[in-house]
């Protein structure tokens, strides 16, 4: 039987604030355990929660970043349940008022081959609320233990529609997602650090069918391909279920990716009541309309709107917008070097390609490419290295040879050019008596190009290029050679 | 002249301030004081007298260095079990902190640090402040200083007790239903409430946050005024504490706020369940502040005789997530037979915890499960919103509103240990002030024919402490039953 696959996804991410969501006490990934606590963090007796505003102007960011209304007013809800890692056995959260609703995001699907643009969707959020991170939990040969760093660190949930058909509109949600968090600024959306954590609901129903089927919650999803295999195998697994005429049931599912399958965690009827209700000691937070309204102005340009505008507008292909957007800071040096010179198509090439080809070639064995922000490069350099390749100064191929030189030492292109003498050559006195001595020397190219193969000027204008070591004008030395060919004719 | 023990914070700063009297020599005497009674009263979970000793040499240095803190500098307070105060045991009287101690100090006593007072002790209470006798404490049973078969009151029934026996010159209690001021009358002290919000609550062990607010007890309503002076204010540790616009000097508008006032007696207060004696006293009270040109208004308060109701929900739901806390994880009580977390949690609580306060985890966890939270807790807080409009409207009319405390006086031990819905009766006067976040204060207003002592309860508009003080301090002039001692 054919079925339609529905795909909800429930995406927690740390928002990157300097203290936690209640307290002053600190948050860095890494640090020692249990050293970035205090007696609120820990839950110690008689503590009180205090509102850490800058973790609610960073969600309301993210929120207005993918669509969402924000809240007149939210409220915090606490969520009770018992776990070794949650100091108070309860989360603070935003169950019945969440900060903000609803959402779009624009996802982009894979297209026929990685130099062709996907097709473009508009995938429904629900909503996404803010909460607190518990703490840690980990189990050693014997013991297991707790570590109450990460505890209190905000969390923002988002929350999609089940408005996802396959584990490919997933991944590519999430690698929209991903971007668009990098733009907001307001996390690193790292999965390994826990940064960016997935679960996914999944269902299955009789192909063009209206009524949802039950579905599972797949938990404890730490990397994007770990997401696609997990909804890969729940399809299989619900599929093969339902063909054998049995039915589903409604569990939650923790993924092994080890072993690359996933097996039940608990029922619905061993579900947690988490018993919700308004916690007594946080005041609601009322939305300053003006500060929201702010808020939006600052807004940076979403990647995909600023894809469209770099094709439609600057020409350029979707081979080097694909390079350049996804990246907010790589977009940005791309943006800020035609401030200086406004030459997008050179100027994108040597960024999608001299540039990224020596990131990652300066990045030691084993570690990935360095990122921009590391880049020894300014954007002046590049945009300078541009314009004097397109005002003739050098030739491109000088201007390869300069690209490499300032990648390595950091000096102004121009500084080099001088430094080295490595102006084109307007001597066309030099130039002229090489190319006169490259048509003696190589009779059978100049015929060649009599009997009409202009091809064969190329094997006179090499060793020209040789003598002058790339300095001489190309069209110079072109119209040197055949007005010297056709004088002898 | 009464002993230095049994003398007010107001008296005796003022000897301090004269010269006539040290800190250290006003300590001694307390401590002295505790501990020849101590063994009767047993008010005190916890005492440190060389600390105690400590401070009042630093206030007595700063005196002489001319850099006293004010009136509360170098006086003797107790402090109930359920305020943090770095490096001393905070155990709310349960097993469950049996070997904990504060690393960090609560608003409320680094303010009073901050005042120059001598903390002195930890006092007992009910469980985690679950109770109206003091009985529920897990290490001592406290007694009433004037009859010492009969109980405190509670939940700050050691506050009281203490107070009362001498071995504070003022205490510090926490009252979430009554907890200040049904002690504080049973022990004929005066006991005072806050408008919700006027102190923080951080470094007060939370029962029921909607409901908890710290407050003074001491001898006379000038102490009251005092000490409140001293432990209020925004805090910004405590999301629901709040500034007052302007905050008076409390102790100078007692000798202005002169009245005569509009004081309502809200009928259903005085209707029935009440003890006749205690009844015939509060109608005393009553027709003295008319003779002194008061106009007493009969008021309604329709949705009171809900309070108990109302409160048993709202109080343990936020009680039973408050108190999750103590699992044996991080600090406190952990079960020497747990062999998973599962069982850590429900073995080291089992443990740990005492059967009343159980029982409220019970009560909260069910009211607040998935279908019944909108019957009941939802429901509750509808009800708590028609009990605050009650209080509204009847303020509409009148500048205070008179009462009992309590309707008996202090009882025997044991008398209703084993009757719950007995013991919350005890607070039906004063849960309603709590719901509706009120200020409101118990002050002595005479004792029953066995010697045993009543308190006549003052509430009044929320923030408006300064005109509740000179309301009560109007009839503690013209009595002396706060003068009277209990002989031990």
């Amino acid at each position: 039987m054919e079925y339609d696959v529905v795909i909800g996804l429930e995406i927690h991410v740390q928002l990157k604030t300097r203290t936690k969501m209640f307290t002053a006490a600190p948050y860095a990934y890494g640090a020692e355990p249990n050293t970035l606590t205090d007696p609120v963090v820990l839950g110690l007796p008689g503590t009180l929660p205090v509102l850490n505003h800058r973790a609610i102007e960073a969600c309301a960011k993210l929120g207005l970043m993918l669509g969402c209304e924000i809240a007149e007013v939210c409220k915090w809800d606490r969520k009770n349940y018992f776990y070794p890692y949650s100091p108070k056995n309860y989360q603070l959260t935003q169950n019945e008022e969440p900060l903000c609703l609803g959402g779009l995001v624009e996802i982009e699907m894979p297209g026929a081959s990685r130099n062709v643009q996907g097709e473009h969707r508009q995938v429904m959020l629900n909503r996404i609320h803010l909460e607190e991170d518990p703490g840690k939990l980990s189990h050693e040969a014997f013991d297991t233990v707790i570590d109450f760093n990460r505890a209190g660190v905000p969390l923002a949930e988002i929350v999609t529609e089940p408005d996802l058909h396959s584990s490919e509109e997933a991944v590519a949600f999430l690698n929209a997602l991903i971007q668009l968090i990098h733009y907001a600024g307001v996390s690193d959306c790292d999965m390994e650090k826990g940064q960016l954590r997935c679960d996914a609901n999944v269902s299955l129903k009789p192909a063009g069918s209206e009524k949802l089927g039950t579905r599972t919650e797949m938990k404890n999803l730490n990397s994007i391909s770990n997401v696609r295999a997990a909804i890969e195998y729940e399809i299989v697994r619900q599929t093969h279920l339902l063909d054998a005429g049995e039915s589903i049931t409604q569990e939650t599912r923790r993924w092994n990716a080890e072993t690359g399958s996933s097996s039940s965690l608990r029922s619905k009827e061993e579900a947690h009541d988490y018993r919700y209700f308004p916690d007594p000691d946080l005041m609601p937070v009322r939305m300053d309309r003006a500060r929201v309204a702010g808020l939006k102005t600052e807004l940076p340009e979403r990647p995909y709107d600023k894809q469209r505008r770099f094709q439609e507008e600057l020409s350029l292909p979707f081979t080097i917008t694909s390079v350049l957007c996804p990246d907010p800071e790589l977009s940005a040096f791309f943006e800020e070097a035609l401030t200086v010179h406004n030459s997008p198509k050179a100027i994108a090439n040597y960024i999608a390609n001299d540039l990224l080809r020596e990131l990652s070639a300066s990045a030691g064995h084993g570690e990935s490419a360095l990122s921009i922000t590391d880049c020894p490069l300014t954007p002046a350099h590049i945009a300078e290295l541009a314009k004097l390749v397109e005002g003739g100064v050098i030739t491109k191929q000088i201007g390869k040879e300069v690209f490499a030189m300032m990648y390595t030492n950091g000096e102004m292109p121009a500084t080099i050019v001088e430094k080295e003498g490595l102006e084109q050559s307007d001597n066309s006195d030099e130039v002229e008596a090489l190319c006169r001595e490259a048509i003696a020397g190589n009779a059978k190219a100049v015929a060649q190009f009599k009997e009409g193969n202009t091809k064969a000027l190329n094997a006179l204008k090499g060793p020209v290029m040789k003598a002058t070591k790339g300095k001489a004008n190309p069209a110079t030395l072109d119209e040197i050679l055949r007005k010297l060919i056709e004088a002898e004719a | 002249m009464p002993e230095l023990y049994h003398q007010t914070i107001a008296e005796l700063s003022a000897a301090l301030e004269a010269g006539s009297l040290s800190s250290v020599a006003l300590t001694e005497a307390v401590i002295a004081r505790t501990d020849s009674v101590e063994p009767k009263v047993q008010a005190f979970l916890h005492r440190d007298a060389e600390d105690a000793l400590e401070q009042a040499r630093a206030s007595d240095e700063r005196r002489a260095a001319g850099k006293t803190r004010g009136p509360l500098d170098g006086i003797p307070v107790g402090i109930k079990d359920i305020l943090a105060v770095e490096g001393q045991p905070l155990r709310c009287a349960s097993k469950m902190l049996d070997n904990f101690v504060s690393p960090y100090d609560a608003t409320v006593i680094a303010k009073l640090k901050a005042a120059g007072a001598v903390l002195w002790g930890r006092l007992n209470m009910d469980e985690f402040a679950m109770g109206s006798s003091t009985e529920n404490s897990a290490y001592a049973a406290t007694a009433n200083p004037w009859d010492l078969e009969r109980i405190p009151g509670g939940s700050s029934g050691g506050s009281a007790a203490a107070l009362a026996a001498g071995e504070a010159i003022a205490t510090i209690g926490t009252d979430t239903g009554g907890s200040i001021r049904q002690p504080a009358a049973l022990c004929g002290v005066v006991g005072m409430k806050p408008t919700y919000g006027l102190v923080s609550r951080y470094g007060l062990v939370a029962f029921a946050s909607s409901l908890d607010q710290a407050g003074p007890m001491s001898r006379t309503v000038e102490d009251a005024a005092i000490l409140l002076q001293a432990m209020l204010g925004k805090d910004p540790l405590d999301s629901t504490s709040i500034a007052m616009p302007e905050v008076p000097d409390f102790r100078a508008e007692l000798k202005t706020r002169k009245g005569p006032w509009r004081l309502g007696v809200p009928r259903e207060f005085l209707a029935e369940g009440i003890d006749p004696e205690v009844k015939a006293n509060i109608e005393a009270a009553i027709d003295w502040y008319r003779q002194q040109g008061s106009e007493i208004v009969d008021i309604s308060l329709p949705h009171a005789h809900l309070s108990v109701p109302v409160y048993y929900i709202v109080a343990t739901a936020e009680a039973s997530s408050n108190l999750a806390r103590f699992d044996g994880v991080r600090y406190g009580h952990r079960s020497a037979v747990a062999d998973d977390a599962i069982s850590l949690f429900t073995k080291s609580r089992g443990e740990g915890f005492g059967d009343e306060v159980k029982r409220r985890i019970i009560l909260g966890t069910y009211v607040l499960s998935s279908g019944y939270y909108d019957a009941y807790y939802l429901r509750a807080q509808k009800v708590r919103t028609l009990i605050r409009r009650d209080f509204e409207t009847a303020f509409e009319q009148v500048d205070a509103i008179l009462s009992p405390t309590s309707p008996t006086p202090a009882f025997k031990r044991g008398e209703r240990s084993d009757d719950p819905l007995a013991m919350y009766l005890s607070d039906i006067y004063t849960i309603a002030v709590n719901l509706a976040g009120l200020p409101a204060l118990s002050l002595p207003s005479g004792f029953t024919s066995d010697g045993l002592p009543i308190g006549l309860q003052v509430i009044g508009k929320a923030f408006g402490e300064a005109d509740l003080f000179a309301v009560a301090h109007a009839f503690e002039q013209g009595h002396d039953f706060h003068l009277a001692a209990a002989k031990l």
